[in-house]
């Protein structure tokens, strides 16, 4: 069973919010999909949204940090929002602190992290 | 009995096993935070089974033990074994291309973890986690 998940636009930001559990592939996928979005002219930023994801593992964390490394060098801002306490303190416990990755509490505080970043250019 | 055994032969596997395992640490009372450690852990045992010996399988068991109880997951394989368990348990050492995190981190988030591999053998996996 495929799982997509839907890439959404508000103003120029584009947002994917992780609904469930995605297997390898599925992860694969979602990460080419938002690199297809994100390179279109007027992309101004990315949010994923992780709220309801209750599972992050290494695969899941590397594709994280792989996106937010090309995106960079797009010149798009990545921002990794709503993961929660225990997924949290899974990743620390691991190891994988996503060191470099711009984070917010939820939704909203990610898109006003990207619309105050978009002023101060 | 809780007992759940499930074969590893994909990528699909690997979302049911973790799955399966937090539904049985949930029945027998692990908080939220313990559910996702030994989900997370299952996931990165079950990927290695998929990347390195292509199949294998989990079980995931309660136990009891000096009237303390917990979950014990094994994780078997027939696949080509470890050759260097110590440089495979280090931070940030991976022959995959991955973050070299799989191992070492499941075996901070369970409370012990145990390896036992055999070049050409295969490699079985036992770790336990205790309920707070």
């Amino acid at each position: 069973m495929h799982q997509q998940v839907p890439i959404l636009k508000i103003d120029d930001f584009w947002i994917a919010s992780v609904q469930g559990s995605l297997h390898d592939q599925d992860v694969i996928e979602f990460k080419q999909a938002l690199l297809s979005k994100i390179m279109q002219p007027k992309s101004r930023g990315l949010i994923i949204d992780l709220t309801v994801l209750d599972v992050v593992d290494s695969f899941v964390t590397k594709t994280l940090i792989d996106i937010r490394g090309l995106a960079k060098l797009m010149g798009i801002p990545v921002i990794i929002a709503g993961m929660s306490p225990a997924v949290a303190i899974t990743l620390v416990e691991m190891g994988l602190s996503l060191e470099g990755v711009d984070t917010a509490l939820n939704l909203q505080k990610g898109l006003d992290k990207l619309r105050n970043a978009g002023k101060e250019r | 009995m809780l007992e759940r055994e499930s074969s590893i032969e994909n990528e699909f596997d690997i979302v049911a096993a973790r799955r399966g395992a937090k539904e049985v640490a949930n029945e027998l009372g692990f908080s939220t935070v313990d559910q996702v450690r030994i989900a997370t852990a299952i996931s990165e045992l079950a990927r290695n089974v998929v990347l390195y010996a292509r199949m294998g399988s989990i079980v995931v068991r309660p136990f009891c033990e000096g009237g303390q109880q917990g979950l014990e997951i094994v994780v078997a394989d027939k696949g080509p074994g470890i050759p260097n368990v110590e440089l495979a348990m280090t931070d940030g050492y991976s022959t995959s291309g991955g973050l070299g995190a799989g191992l070492p981190g499941a075996r901070r988030l369970m409370d012990t973890f145990r390896i036992d591999s055999q070049l050409g053998q295969g490699t079985t996996i036992t770790a336990r986690k205790w309920k707070a």
